[in-house]
């Protein structure tokens, strides 16, 4: 297997990361260009980028964030929010991103999936889970469906899916620890990589996600402090889990 | 005329290769016209999308001839991922697809625990970490270079084909692209 990932994720809102709660008190806490290179040259695996806004008309706004992070960063990086259709994926995959993320289209048309994955490969397609109790809630959490989690899972897998971005709507800014049950049923159920999100407040918290997952998503414990992603990796690692070896720029 | 000609085949990302070239003060340009393909110091063949759909294109465009020349006068060509795939004999992919030929051997569906292969590994015996994200994988005798037991890259004659995304690999990946140039 790869090496466990690292990924920040930044929320961007008409063409600048912000930072808020359940959506609101929105606060503007930089620009994503500027904000990407700071994570990638601090150690960022990855990164992942999520339209928060994601109105029609804030589209081409994220297309041009994507085009200035590709062209600075040399690291991958996953776009979400507001990807409905296989040719707003193509913009944003053309703009230079790695990935598309999923969430709501995918539940709506989970045929888009497949379509996607077939234009750009698996690779290309994360689906984003939020998962309550049980089952899998829209509308940034806020939202229940009747979709239960596990098999939604699977299903997303089987058309293509090459990852799942899986969210605990309880855990996440509550920054108590992901919420591993979840994370293990899962990533046992399907034979695509899976990602941890919510709940990340400490290194311990994540060492312990990547122990039984393949990455985990981290927000407000890097953002606080973006200068601190080293030390927050080098504490990772002194819980036994290997990260990938930074190399210095020459 | 660009120091480095990125192999246009239609779909897919293009930028990010041309984006790390820049960043190596080099000069790039996405096109798949023969001529360009024979006269450039450097051409890389990326690599995002299918077998079948790149194959059309690169056949359609004359791209496919002028790669097989340009092997043939032993001039460099790098392929990155895909790019690397489509210069074996063919692949599985799609039901199977028949490729460019450069180098012996196939392209089969990854078994591994997870697929895609998605992450960043080591490779040996170059000992330097580069970013993967792939489904299939090459069985060649033209092997150089290896991760976690699979191909990681391929040479023959003029023609270097790597499994991992230079262009995605941090300062490692850029490294790596800069040597690659250098022999050009």
């Amino acid at each position: 297997m790869p090496l466990p990932r690292l990924i920040p994720c930044l929320d961007v809102a008409a063409g600048r990361v912000v930072k808020g709660v359940s959506f609101v008190n929105l606060r503007d806490v930089g620009d994503p260009v500027e904000l990407a290179q700071h994570y990638s040259a601090g150690g960022a695996d990855e990164l992942v980028f999520l339209d928060i806004t994601a109105t029609p008309e804030g589209a081409g706004t994220m297309v041009h964030v994507v085009e200035r992070v590709a062209d600075v960063l040399e690291i991958p990086f996953t776009v979400g929010g507001g990807i409905r259709s296989v040719s707003d994926a193509s913009r944003i995959i053309e703009a230079g991103a790695d990935r598309v993320s999923l969430n709501s289209a995918a539940l709506a048309d989970p045929e888009l999936i497949t379509e996607i994955a077939r234009r750009f490969g698996s690779q290309a397609v994360v689906v984003a889970i939020d998962a309550g109790d049980e089952v899998v809630y829209t509308h940034g959490g806020r939202v229940a469906t009747d979709i239960a989690t596990v098999p939604w899972a699977v299903e997303a897998a089987a058309r293509g899916a090459g990852e799942i971005l899986l969210t605990s709507i309880a855990r996440d800014g509550q920054r108590t620890g992901f919420d591993l049950e979840l994370t293990e049923s899962v990533r046992d159920a399907v034979d695509i990589p899976v990602i941890a999100s919510g709940g990340a407040g400490s290194a311990r918290h994540v060492a312990d996600a990547l122990r039984v997952t393949d990455a985990a998503l981290v927000a407000s414990i890097v953002h606080e402090n973006p200068a601190g992603l080293p030390g927050l990796r080098r504490e990772i690692e002194a819980f036994g889990i290997v990260l990938r070896a930074l190399k210095e720029r020459t | 005329m660009s120091e480095v000609v990125v192999v246009d085949y239609g779909a897919g990302n293009t930028r990010s290769v041309c984006a790390a070239l820049t960043h190596l003060g080099r000069t790039s340009t996405v096109s798949a016209d023969p001529r360009l393909i024979h006269e450039a110091p450097h051409v890389i063949l990326p690599g995002v999308g299918s077998a079948r759909s790149a194959m059309t294109h690169l056949e359609e465009t004359g791209a496919a001839t002028a790669l097989r020349e340009r092997f043939a006068a032993d001039q460099p060509l790098l392929g990155i991922c895909l790019g690397m795939q489509l210069a074996l004999q063919a692949s599985e992919e799609d039901g199977g697809v028949k490729g460019l030929g450069l180098l012996e051997g196939i392209v089969v569906r990854l078994d591994a625990p997870r697929i895609p292969r998605l992450g960043w590994a080591l490779v040996e015996p170059w000992g330097e970490t580069f970013y993967f994200a792939h489904s299939f994988v090459a069985e060649s005798p033209d092997v150089v270079a290896t991760s976690e037991g699979l191909v990681a890259a391929v040479r023959r004659g003029s023609f270097l084909g790597v499994q991992f995304h230079p262009e995605k690999s941090d300062a490692a990946g850029l490294e790596f692209l800069a040597s690659c140039l250098s022999l050009a």
